[in-house]
């Protein structure tokens, strides 16, 4: 048998073809492109929303116009044109009334094809699903189990709806209009998303999940996440995400706002897997993200993510520790190849005492690849017994890409303690070495040793979704993991 | 008047007036440095570079910017400034300008001299064009100032295969005649294959008038050359000093840099490393000790180029009151530059309640093979070492200062020159205003 050398592997990431592109032919309901006042009001009215969503839309626009497209971030792209965007896309055959047996089989198989069937998921998995494609909820099922808890999950448009004095208390209050490009441009245009919120006291007793998913060509998905985990609740919320095959950059710029209240806990994970582009660098997503958390007293938000598609990537989920006793946590793998450009990490703002805060970033380069870790973590003066951790390692695989990390680390107390470390580093020969020695085969260890590096996170991860992430990895590093 | 206008203008009068020599090959690096100048400005918080350091309060007075005439001191008033207890070569500048009766320089074998005679003489005119401002051009608007308005500071050549006997001394007082001064020193080291030297730098305010420094160092290390480079800042409260040094090693040389901040009001540190060959050594290690308002800067950057080098880096830093430290340290790996192994530690204890640290590892890696870490840890004293010792009869004020002393000799022992060990030693229990209960 011929030796399997790091050569192989990466000759092997180089042809790696992205296995979920494909493109379900829908009828869709689209937007003439660009953007301006009257594609905000006609979003808007399109959703039906009260006046004052309108407003708050139309107010997020005038602020987007007057804002900059941020460029500090560690990556190179052409800017996204946003007059050539169509900001509004839904399958035409949508029935708010339909059930999940009547959803279109198209979508159905798209959904097969992807190993996500949702009649499957439903039975075996105990898993209620909120399926977002193309911006409109297509089917939410299990409603009936959390509406007994009094759970509320539903698609955002539905919350501003039913439930606007929710929304209009809480979207915007982490996040604000003003916070970033992106977030603004978000703001006046986002179509659908989800909307969580967990009562008093209740533990969520399914993982709730959601799925995106890009497929009309030329469409930005701009989706808008708010959950809301009242005094004393646990949810475990998933979410995941792919879109087919395509040359030109699509971009995706959504918002999450998490809100844990006193003794609440709010564990949110990710797979994203959104197409990276070609081999040669061609299309692919531009993945522009705000994710906040905010904690108040005694609770904790845990972000979970891994990242192996987006031909750039540009997120930090954060957490705005301002409670007392509040925890923060970030795990998290980049996975980047090809041409692939990654700038994430995550920000951890200590205001409340004794706040706690932890943050494991793993990053993997192959190819012609960049991955940057970008952290902050920023004790306030009133932030006794603060305590932050971090780690972040890197591990290159070839000489043509680069890892990077760029964390800032602030402290304006001095009981606070902090400790931050990175490692960069290869596969070592003689790690190699030591694994064939005992009859380990290189392709075998390689697996081993990258599985090693990534075990942190990976364990993190709410079993349903640690399988799949480990089928992700494979996509991206196939050979490598086993 | 704003400080940016006055100092165009009196560039302009330098010009003018033939303070200096305008068909020396220099003038056209002036002047582009100049122009460069004007176009950049200083540098605000808003550069990324800069992020955490204001220079608002430095550059808001009318300073005058060029030096008068020599001011006499007498060396029993500033001995205690000079590592005086072993022989060594002297460099003395008095409010800028070379004072040959502090100094101790020497053309017998080596090079140690001024700036401005290498500056005038036409015999260096290979030296100026092969080594002056060729790494200390790096977009940054102050290394440009110093450039343009060169005049003085120490020249030391040192040719092959010389081990120098003595440490070299760069003295620069500071008397106060004058109430604002800018002062710009500009020092060019250039060390030939095989040899070793050592330096020890100081600037030094002898008054309470303000006085900023905006100094640039250049060093250069040949094959196997081994540089030592010790910078001591225990200014007065008025004095602040931006000082950059670049080193550019070449195949197996060893360089170190050595910071020790205890003083001064604002002190912003650039100390830049650039590799050229391979198997090459550098240490980049400091320690700040800081109380009331002081602020420290450390900001490095280690430039790998090329394959099998090693670099280590090691700060520490001990904030007291509302005084605010700062640590960026940048590592580049580049494609070319496979079995790098660069290592870098911060460390940070705050000890006043109005103290703040910001902390900037920074890891930027373009090459495979390679072992690179860094490490920023910010935390306490241990209570529980505290209270051992407090148990033991050792008042809470000594103890403390005895786990700081502690937490900092890992820099310290890294200093070759075992006077000079000894005298840092007395200047961080001086610091921390204690005696030490052991003999230094």
């Amino acid at each position: 048998m011929s030796k399997y050398t790091e050569d192989d592997l990466r000759e092997e990431l180089a042809t790696q073809e992205y296995e979920y592109g494909f493109y379900t032919d829908i009828e869709s309901d689209t937007f003439p492109k660009g953007l301006n006042e009257d594609i905000v009001r006609a979003i808007s009215k399109k959703k039906n929303e009260p006046e004052w969503m309108t407003e708050w839309r139309l107010e997020a626009f005038r602020i987007w116009e007057g804002m900059k497209e941020p460029d500090w971030a560690n990556v190179n792209y052409p800017k996204p044109d946003f007059q050539n965007i169509a900001y509004y896309s839904a399958p035409k055959s949508v029935d708010p009334n339909k059930t999940l047996d009547d959803v279109d089989p198209d979508l159905i198989a798209m959904y097969k094809k992807l190993g996500i069937s949702t009649d499957e998921q439903k039975k075996m998995n105990n898993v209620a699903m909120d399926i977002v494609v193309d911006s409109v909820s297509v089917a939410t099922t299990f409603k009936a189990t959390l509406a007994e808890k009094g759970i509320l999950f539903m698609p955002i448009s539905e919350a501003i709806q039913q439930h606007p004095d929710l929304v209009k208390k809480y979207m915007g209050t982490v996040v604000p209009k003003t916070d970033n490009f992106y977030a603004a441009l978000n703001s006046a245009v986002f179509t659908d998303g989800s909307f969580c919120y967990i009562p008093k006291g209740v533990k969520c007793p399914m993982e709730l999940s959601t799925y995106f998913r890009i497929n009309e060509g030329g469409t930005g998905q701009f989706e808008r996440t708010l959950l809301i985990a009242d005094e004393g609740s646990y949810v475990s919320y998933l979410e995941g995400c792919t879109a087919p095959s395509r040359d030109e950059n699509q971009l995706h710029a959504a918002v999450v706002e998490l809100i844990a209240m006193d003794d609440a806990e709010i564990k949110y994970s990710t797979v994203q897997n959104w197409y990276p582009g070609d081999k040669n660098g061609k299309g692919g997503v531009f993945n522009f993200v705000t994710k906040r958390g905010i904690c108040h007293d005694s609770s904790k938000i845990s972000w979970t993510q891994v990242e192996t598609g987006s031909a750039v990537t540009w997120k930090y989920p954060s957490c705005i520790l301002k409670g007392d006793n509040s925890v923060g946590e970030f795990y998290s793998i980049a996975v980047t190849n090809n041409y692939q450009q990654a700038d994430t990490g995550t920000k951890m703002i200590h205001l409340g005492k004794n706040s706690k805060s932890t943050i494991i970033s793993k990053g993997i380069s192959a190819g012609k690849s960049q991955n940057s870790y970008r952290g902050l973590v920023q004790i306030g003066s009133r932030a006794e017994n603060a305590r932050n951790f971090s780690q972040c390692d890197s591990l290159l695989m070839g000489n043509k890409c680069g890892a990077h990390t760029f964390p800032y680390i602030e402290s304006k107390n001095k009981s606070a303690k902090i400790e931050h470390e990175a490692t960069t580093s290869k596969i070592g020969e003689d790690q190699l070495f030591y694994c064939n020695q005992r009859g380990i085969e290189t392709e075998k260890a390689i697996a081993l040793i990258v599985n090693g590096f990534s075990k942190d996170v990976l364990n993190k991860l709410p079993m349903e979704f640690a399988v799949e992430a480990q089928k992700l990895l494979e996509i991206s590093l196939e050979g490598s993991v086993g | 008047m704003e400080l940016q206008e006055k100092l165009i203008s009196s560039f302009m009068v330098m010009e003018n007036l033939g303070k200096v020599d305008l068909d020396s090959s220099i003038h056209d690096i002036r002047t582009k440095a100049m122009a460069s100048f004007e176009k950049e400005g200083f540098p605000t918080k808003k550069d990324e570079e800069w992020k955490y350091t204001s220079l608002k309060s430095v550059l808001n007075h009318d300073y005058s910017v060029f030096p008068k005439e020599e001011s006499d001191i007498e060396f029993k008033d500033v001995k205690k400034y000079f590592l005086h207890e072993i022989e060594s070569y002297k460099v003395v500048f008095v409010d800028g300008i070379y004072s040959s009766y502090l100094s101790e320089t020497t053309h017998d074998g080596f090079d140690i001299c001024l700036m401005s005679s290498v500056l005038k003489k036409p015999q260096y005119q290979l030296v100026l064009d092969n080594y002056f401002n060729k790494i200390a051009q790096n977009n940054n608007s102050l290394t440009d100032l110093n450039t343009a308005f060169t005049i003085e500071g120490a020249y030391i050549h040192i040719g092959k295969n010389k081990i120098l006997p003595k440490p070299i001394q760069i003295v620069n007082f500071y008397t106060g005649g004058e109430k604002d001064i800018l002062l710009q020193p500009r020092n060019l080291i250039i060390v030939g294959e095989n040899s070793h030297v050592e330096i020890i730098e100081r600037h030094q305010s002898l008054s309470n008038n303000t006085v900023l420094t905006n100094a640039v160092t250049e060093v250069f290390a040949g094959k196997r050359a081994i540089v030592d480079y010790y910078k001591i800042q225990n200014d007065r409260e008025n004095a602040s000093l931006i000082d950059s040094t670049f080193v550019q090693q070449k195949e197996s040389s060893i360089a170190s840099v050595n910071t020790f901040s205890f003083g001064g009001k604002l002190t912003r540190n650039n100390v830049e490393f650039f590799h050229e060959g391979e198997r090459i050594e550098s240490h980049i290690n400091g320690i700040s000790i800081l109380d009331k308002k002081q602020h420290v800067d450390n900001h490095t950057l280690m430039h790998h180029k090329s394959p099998n080098c090693e670099s280590f880096e090691l700060y520490k830093g001990i904030y007291d009151d509302a005084s605010t430290g700062v640590f960026n340290g940048k590592v580049i790996v580049n494609r070319e530059a496979q079995k790098t192994n660069a290592f870098q530690q911060n460390n940070n204890i705050l000890i006043g309640d109005k103290a703040t640290i910001n902390s900037k590892p920074q890891l930027e890696i373009f090459a495979d093979d390679v072992k690179c870490s860094h490490g920023c840890t910010i935390g306490q004293l241990d209570e529980s070492a505290l209270f051992y010792m407090q148990s033991r009869g050792i008042p809470t004020k000594e103890a403390k200062a005895l786990l700081l002393y502690a937490f900092g000799n890992e820099v310290v022992e890294k200093i070759k020159i075992p006077e000079l060990k000894t005298r840092i030693t007395k200047l961080i229990a001086n610091k921390l205003n204690v005696k030490l209960g052991f003999d230094m």
